[in-house]
């Protein structure tokens, strides 16, 4: 898996569904854009039409709160986001993260990380070095059973080289 | 080795004789649930892409409930687009806009006891009411269970909430989930399964234990369940569910629990929770008096037979003011005939209710329901997250059924007691 290095995107806890993936924001055909254009509206408007190629989502406690809908972290991926770090995530978001193909990793630090920071982070091991702040945080690992999804990109593409695999 | 019966289903599921709480492991799925928003045209689609048949075609239901009752061009495409998915697939079960899915599927005979069953909806844990394991996934991991049949598990710790004593009039099943929110927070139980339990569960209807296993994932749960008894039976025999076994699926006397919540039914009050979260919860007597411009009872948490019952015995004989927005969407479709042959849906509609189509609706801001500019309403819902229900300068509030009719009834927050029993 690639570094990753870009700015963080910092919000506070219960990010909820709603809040990243409006009702009725996307058909469900043709590409996610206007959709993921609408990703947070109500709580911060700035965030769609600024975020860029590489930044980081960070949330503290019980990140995508809500519906099942998978739109939450497509949206985010869709609009550059390339891993969610968050102290606490939602159980079925934090599940779509990983089948989606996005890392979202636990890291009780999460808090530390403000606005604007740039963060330079390696998934396989979990360590995020801070460089706006100077500071190193060591995440929990990704689980072993999910290891092999994130590598292979997401469910669909690890069920695929299993099913080649025989 | 003594289990929870979450425990007990996830063991049967992934093969296994015994199990620890934070272990991973795969099982394999008897049931698995999709509707029209996440089901065919992601899913279904995953599927496709990946080139293998679904599994097990008798363990498939799609039910369309989401984007319906509507000339919207896109709502109609996504039901054209299930409609011949499901054909194309030769989908044994398919339901189409009966109701809402969580409802549905137990009202139509699929569930049973003991099953380990996921559902492509967050609220896909209200099965656990009839003793089963059932959790709520997204549409990747469904197209992974239509592939495969499989998923995987971390076992969850068992929390018993243990309710005790018996409810007072004008008390339900959603003050004591409210009651939780609020005193245990959104994330209170992250991960974990919720037994409810206690004399206050036991004699409740099998309808009303769907409400405290819906509302399961209000309080971060994987899953929250009942022990089937003779209710559940009663009430899946007469949904068609055939070979019930009650006996075999509860937990072990002497199962380990991570620790028991207790609440005392005799003293809880009806509980309203404040926009934005279910988590701003409190006794309905904190709200009295907040003026609203609507009230709601629907989705597949507050609109079901027993809820619409509830309503009507706050509002019979008595009207909502002149002008006042009160609407009902009952949960399905059978609930909403039966509610109108026994003259419930009668009541309601004297007392001002307008009856909506069946659905989703207004509890994800679709329909009449949907909350205006700056409108402040109540409903029997789940959930109440800026911009679900309406735009983000409504306000939604949360209540029983009870409490919304009652609501209704003054164009403001109150008590349904005032209605009821000894306050009359």
């Amino acid at each position: 898996m690639k570094t990753i290095e870009g700015r963080a995107w910092a919000y506070g806890a219960n990010i909820d569904t709603d809040a990243l993936a409006p009702i009725g924001s996307y058909s469900g055909t043709g590409d996610l854009s206007a959709g993921a254009g609408q990703c947070l509206r109500d709580l911060d408007p700035n965030f769609a039409k600024s975020v860029v190629e590489g930044d980081v989502f960070v949330a503290t406690d019980n990140m995508g709160i809500g519906s099942s809908r998978e739109t939450a972290p497509m949206f985010l991926r869709a609009l550059g986001i390339r891993c969610v770090v968050a102290h606490s995530f939602a159980r079925i978001f934090y599940r779509n993260c990983f089948n989606i193909g996005l890392p979202a990793l636990v890291c009780a630090e999460a808090g530390q990380i403000n606005m604007g920071d740039v963060l330079k982070i390696d998934p396989a091991s979990g360590k995020i070095i801070n460089e706006t702040q100077a500071a190193t945080y060591q995440c929990q690992a990704i689980p072993d059973h999910l290891m092999g999804i994130i590598e292979a990109g997401g469910l669909m593409p690890y069920l695929e080289q299993r099913l080649k695999a025989g | 080795m003594p289990l929870t019966l979450a425990e007990k289903i996830i063991a049967k599921a992934s093969g296994r004789d015994s199990l620890t709480p934070g272990e991973i492991v795969t099982c394999n799925v008897d049931l698995a649930m999709m509707h029209d928003s996440a089901g065919p045209r992601s899913a279904g689609k995953y599927l496709d892409g990946l080139g293998v048949p679904v599994w097990d075609l008798d363990k498939l239901v799609v039910i369309t409930d989401h984007y319906i009752n509507s000339d919207d061009e896109a709502f109609n495409a996504i039901q054209s687009h299930a409609q011949s998915w499901v054909k194309d697939h030769d989908v044994k079960n398919f339901i189409k806009e009966q109701g809402i899915c969580h409802i549905v599927l137990p009202e139509s005979g699929h569930v049973k006891p003991g099953q380990f069953i996921v559902g492509g909806d967050s609220h896909s844990c209200t099965g656990g009411a009839f003793g089963t394991f059932m959790v709520g996934i997204g549409a990747t991991e469904m197209a992974g269970v239509l592939a495969t049949g499989e998923i995987w598990v971390r076992v969850p710790e068992t929390v018993r909430i243990d309710v005790r004593g018996a409810l007072r009039p004008g008390v339900s099943a959603k003050d004591i989930i409210l009651k939780l929110c609020g005193e245990y927070g959104i994330m209170g139980f992250n991960y974990q399964a919720l037994e409810y339990a206690g004399t206050a569960v036991d004699a409740m209807s099998v309808q009303e234990r769907m409400t405290l296993a819906n509302m399961a994932a209000e309080l971060g749960a994987k899953a929250g369940y009942c022990q089937p008894d003779e209710k559940t039976r009663a009430q899946l025999d007469a949904w068609g569910a055939t070979e019930i076994d009650i006996d075999t699926w509860r937990s072990d006397t002497d199962a380990t629990y991570k620790k028991t919540v207790a609440i005392d039914g005799d003293t809880l009050s009806p509980q309203v929770a404040a926009p934005s979260s279910p988590e701003n919860a409190s006794p309905v007597e904190d709200h009295i008096g907040t003026k609203l411009d609507q009230a709601y009872l629907g989705a597949c948490t507050g609109a079901k037979l027993d809820d619409l019952r509830m309503a009507a015995e706050v509002l019979k004989g008595r009207k909502v003011p002149s002008g006042f927005k009160f609407m009902v969407a009952p949960s399905s479709i059978p609930m909403g005939e039966q509610a109108r042959a026994e003259g419930t849906l009668g009541i309601i509609e004297d007392a001002g209710g307008q009856v909506l189509p069946v659905g989703c609706g207004g509890c994800i801001g679709l329909g009449a329901a949907r909350l205006e500019e700056n409108a402040v309403g109540i409903s029997s819902t789940n959930r109440n997250f800026v911009g679900r229900a309406g735009p983000k300068s409504s306000k939604l509030f949360l209540g029983s059924p009870y409490t919304v009719a009652a609501s209704a009834l003054k164009g403001e927050i109150a008590d349904p007691r005032e209605f009821l029993g000894e306050g009359a």
